[in-house]
């Protein structure tokens, strides 16, 4: 199959023109972190961020032509290992090195959540953007019911959650840090242990809380020479008081409702549990083309009273097209739920258009909202390339708002579904009308009918004849 | 009155007996056409008989020569005869279906003024630049020119001249039968420079059955639209070294330029990647002689397989990819050499895997490690590298060294890498080649279309198929006439019509729909109707049988 190669004799071409330019040679720069948050039920929310950055020359047009711009979404996908192979391949230290170690399939799928995403987007090296680095930036996020898998202890340790430990940095990493959300330790010195104890710390007002993290810089010698691996654990000292979990200022549900299989309606509710700011929110939605959108009877109530979007863009669908699209820019009032409702009819489909198992129902993609929610404490505007990552997907511009966007559950919505063996049984119904039909037919057409002369008579003729005989009468 | 009974009821039965013979006709004359016809999937009509007349096509393939002779190259006399032409037709043993004749047509002539003028300099590549100025010579088509015996063009022991361009010079001879020995001469450069046997074999090696060539003959890509080219650095261990490769710059230098010059065989993409933490799938021998480690020549074809799973570019390309690696071995074992068959080092420390691509191994400079501390700054020799895999890239192209004629004399290729007749000769062998592919598409449709009878055939799909046979047919009438470019561009067609219509969707759209679920549907249908009319037309045939049989028995 392989063969060692006679080389041929090309040194003279490949002597061609032009010397060795002595450039400095350019390195994609790679940046990883791991936050480990742990939630107030117990359970650990793990978040990996990989950001890969490079140079290049390619997008040397005027930026994005938003004419362009494309909005695609798959409602429903079942995630396995094969999603988290091909994510591990774009990994410069593929899955040998610094925190890509830890993402081990058989644990990270066996989570209560799990959210994977790639963004991809042009970065401005300058201020006024006359060069740009393309930034593939990879994230993952597990949560780990470690109350349940710890007999009732909310204690964890990274061996615990992904069976392995950290050992080395990835030599490509230009940083590589364990940030540890340890906010009510810091408010209180004596609820939580953190072992072993950070050398630094780092606080941040994320979403609109402040936020105390312990870091671990492995790429410091001393956070790993000391074991030669790092297993950071999480001890509490004292079980947290029974308090609520602190519910965000915009959250958001959707649902269909409707009986029958011709109408329907979709709803999606806007929660503002901010007590005394109002702020506005822009709510897009696909809907497939197969839902015959009423945009007439588009409503948006707030506190009982009816809410004007300030902006709507509306896009109809074309069938096997396009699918509708409707973009609008709704006020939520301050502490307040508002409903935004719209009817549909659902359409027939081609009997080739149906899914394997059309009687699942056919998957409606989320609705995406996008807002900037103002913010309880003011964030001081950082450097943006100096902090961590995970604050700097979107940058804040304003230190009195964050950017928030929310993606709502997928919905399912069961379309009326023929009867598949029908062209089978209409065949065989009309040949069997046109069978007894044309047996008659035939019957009618080809029988011969003969007049028969009685021979003898039945029983009663004998009878009478009897009786006659009997009479003297001549039988008849 | 009775008779008159009996012979209404005769009239009665015979009116009986000729409805059922209606009714059946009826039902057999036009109802089971029509429903013959509604339920029939759609075929449109195709040209079966061109199809199968493919497969007996006869390639000519010719090759236009035209000598031209200077004033002192032949005899007087001989030089009187001029203009005229010559055939030269050998037919190439191949076991395959097709048959292919090779056809050198030679027009002699006269040398031209400014020809006389630029053979009479000094040096045969100056002679050669001012001839190629005036005119382009079209693809497939060789100039031969003929100089005198004693002419100082070429050194004294060379007969002949090959060119990097589509030119060639050969010496005369004052002899009465010049134009006879002059001719071979002539056949012998030609058949180094276009056609031979090897060419047409290894064009044809997947259709062919297989021999003891074949895996050598099997090396180059297919014949396809376009290809991509990937180059990866794969960095195993990227805390002892820190590589570095001008890629963008080797590419531009000399990749780009050979692929210039190779544009008309199709399109072609490169790019290039760094993978760390890859490794290959054999763990080294260490060998403490010289104290290194080596990969044996049998353990080679496990190399790829773990490499090739971190690649991925294969997945986003339409085309058939080449992958050139370069490795550089882990500090562990390094320094890495490969072993060929007899155990020896081989020179390059490369090899290649038909069809796939190519590997190198690139060992860091020793003395590098004692200088600074790691990981190591390695600055790749990229001159070395694409040396080795321009080389793979021929081969894999399929552009095999050329066999010089003795004492002929080989001019150094070109700054492109490729020599205009090797373009020609690769265009003549995928030719060829989409020509079979094309064929053998196009066959195995027409035999799939009489194998299974309800494959729809919609109206487009068939006029891909008629495209097809019309450019395999103009492909061929091209080839004969030795129009090679347009030929090539022809044989394209016919491959790119006849796999569209092959792999079109909606050939399938009824193949779960078989003959006897079809039948099964239709019959509550044909039961009730078919029995009363059989058994009446059985009824029918026995009474005339007793009726017939009644008179001979009377008689």
């Amino acid at each position: 199959m392989a063969a060692a190669v006679p080389l041929a004799v090309l040194a003279l071409l490949l002597l061609g023109p032009g010397g060795w330019g002595y450039a400095e040679p350019l390195r994609d720069s790679l940046r990883e972190e791991l936050v480990i948050t742990p939630l107030p039920s117990g359970d650990v929310a793990a978040t990996f961020q990989f950001r890969t950055r490079w140079d290049s020359d390619l997008l040397q047009e005027e930026g994005t032509d938003h004419y362009f711009l494309r909005y695609a979404v798959l409602p429903r996908e079942v995630v396995c290992t094969e999603n988290l192979t091909p994510w591990k391949k774009l990994l410069p230290c593929s899955s040998k090195a610094g925190l890509s170690v830890l993402l081990k399939a058989d644990r990270l799928f066996h989570t209560s959540y799990h959210s994977q995403a790639v963004h991809i987007r042009p970065v401005c090296r300058n201020a006024r953007c006359t060069s740009v680095s393309w930034e593939l930036r990879q994230t993952l996020s597990v949560v780990f019911d470690a109350f349940v898998t710890g007999q009732g202890k909310k204690d964890w340790s990274l061996f615990r959650m992904f069976s392995r430990t950290l050992t080395e940095p990835c030599p490509l990493a230009s940083e590589s840090r364990v940030y540890v959300d340890i906010t009510s330790s810091s408010q209180d010195n004596e609820t939580l242990e953190v072992n072993p104890p950070p050398l630094t710390t780092y606080q941040d007002v994320i979403l609109g809380t402040r936020k105390t993290y312990a870091v671990y810089d492995l790429l410091d010698m001393a956070v790993i020479s000391s074991s030669r691996n790092l297993n950071i654990q999480l001890k509490w000292k004292r079980p947290l008081e029974n308090e609520a979990p602190p519910v965000p200022f915009l959250h958001a549900q959707r649902y269909v409702s409707g009986y029958g299989l011709q109408k329907g309606e979709l709803s999606t509710l806007l929660y503002n549990t901010h007590p005394y700011r109002a702020f506005p929110v822009l709510l897009l939605d696909t809907v497939p083309w197969y839902l015959r959108l009423y945009v007439h009877t588009l409503t948006i109530t707030s506190k009982g009273k009816e809410n004007k979007p300030s902006y709507i863009h509306y896009q109809p669908a074309q069938d096997r097209l396009q699918p509708h699209l409707l973009e609008m820019l709704i006020q939520l009032p301050a502490n307040s739920v508002s409903k935004v409702s719209i009817q549909f009819e659902r359409a027939l489909l081609k009997w080739t258009e149906y899914t394997p198992d059309p009687n699942h129902g056919f998957y409606v993609s989320p609705s995406v909202i996008s807002a900037l929610v103002p913010s309880m404490v003011a964030a001081k505007p950082v450097d943006w390339e100096e902090s961590p990552l995970f604050s700097s997907l979107f940058p804040v511009s304003d230190s009195s708002s964050y950017f928030v966007r929310l993606y709502t559950e997928p919905l399912l919505v069961s379309l009326p579904t023929p009867d598949f063996s029908m062209p089978y049984n209409v065949i065989c119904l009309t040949c069997t009308v046109v069978a007894v039909c044309y047996g008659s037919f035939y019957n009618l057409l080809t029988r011969t009918f003969h007049i028969e002369e009685p021979s003898t008579g039945g029983l009663a003729k004998r009878l009478a004849n009897l009786i006659r005989r009997a009479r003297g009468v001549p039988p008849l | 009155m009775a008779a008159a009974g009996a012979a209404a009821t005769d009239l009665e039965v015979v009116r009986g007996k000729r409805a059922a013979l209606y009714f059946a006709a009826v039902a057999i004359v036009l109802g089971l056409p029509i429903w013959w016809k509604t339920t029939e999937t759609y075929r449109a009509p195709l040209p079966y008989s061109e199809i199968s007349g493919l497969n007996a096509l006869q390639l000519r393939l010719m090759v236009p020569i035209t000598v031209v002779f200077t004033r002192e190259s032949v005899p007087l006399d001989d030089q009187e005869k001029l203009p005229f032409t010559v055939v030269h037709e050998r037919e190439i043993p191949l076991k395959y279906k097709m048959k292919i004749k090779c056809r050198f047509q030679k027009a002699y002539r006269r040398a031209l003024d400014h020809e006389e003028e630029a053979l009479s300099r000094g040096s045969v590549q100056e002679a050669e630049t001012t001839l190629a100025e005036p005119q382009e010579q079209a693809e497939g088509s060789l100039t031969v020119y003929v100089i005198s015996e004693h002419s100082s063009l070429l050194p004294q022991d060379r007969m002949s001249y090959i060119g990097p361009k589509r030119t060639a010079v050969v010496r005369g001879i004052m002899h009465r039968e010049a134009f006879n020995i002059i001719g071979r001469r002539i056949i012998q450069v030609a058949q180094a420079m276009s056609l031979t046997e090897d060419v047409l074999a290894a064009a044809l090696a997947d259709h062919l059955p297989e021999d003891k060539w074949s895996s050598d003959k099997r090396r180059p890509l297919k014949s396809s639209l376009g290809y991509e080219i990937t180059f990866s650095l794969l960095n195993p261990d990227p805390k002892s070294h820190d590589v570095y490769w001008d890629i963008e710059g080797a590419v531009r230098r000399y990749v780009r330029p050979f692929l210039n010059a190779l544009s008309a065989v199709g399109n072609f993409s490169v790019d290039s990647q760094i993978l760390y933490y890859a490794v290959l799938g054999v763990n080294p021998r260490f060998d403490p002689a010289s104290s290194s480690y080596y990969l044996a020549a049998h353990s080679l074809p496990h190399v790829i397989n773990p490499v090739e799973s971190r690649l991925g570019s294969s997945a986003a390309s339409l085309y058939p990819v080449l992958n050139f690696l370069l490795y550089v071995p882990e500090l562990a074992h390094s320094p890495l050499y490969i072993q060929d068959k007899d155990g020896a080092p081989v020179a390059t420390n490369a090899f290649h895997s038909p069809r796939w691509g190519g590997i190198m191994v690139y060992n860091v400079d020793p003395k590098a490690y004692n200088a600074s501390e790691l990981p190591v700054k390695v600055e790749v020799d990229i001159v070395r590298v694409m040396e080795v895999f321009l080389a793979q890239l021929r081969l894999l192209f399929g552009i095999a060294q050329p066999q010089v004629p003795p004492k002929c004399l080989f001019s150094g290729p070109q700054s492109e890498g490729l020599m205009a007749w090797e373009l020609d000769r690769l265009l003549w062998a995928r030719s060829v080649e989409n020509l079979a592919t094309a064929t053998t598409t196009l066959t195995s449709l027409a035999q799939l279309l009489g194998k299974i009878s309800n494959i729809v055939i919609k109206d487009d799909v068939a006029s891909e198929v008629y495209k097809a046979v019309a450019a395999v047919q103009k492909a061929a009438e091209e080839l004969a006439s030795g129009h090679l470019a347009s030929a090539f561009v022809a044989s394209q067609e016919a491959v790119t019509s006849s796999e569209r219509a092959f792999f079109d969707p909606s050939l399938l759209h009824l193949l779960y729909f078989p003959d006897d679920q079809k039948f099964a549907i239709y019959i509550p249908l044909f039961l009730p109707m078919a029995v009363p009319i059989l058994l009446s037309l059985v009824k029918i045939f026995l009474e005339t049988r007793k009726s017939w049989k009644k008179p001979e028995k009377t008689d």
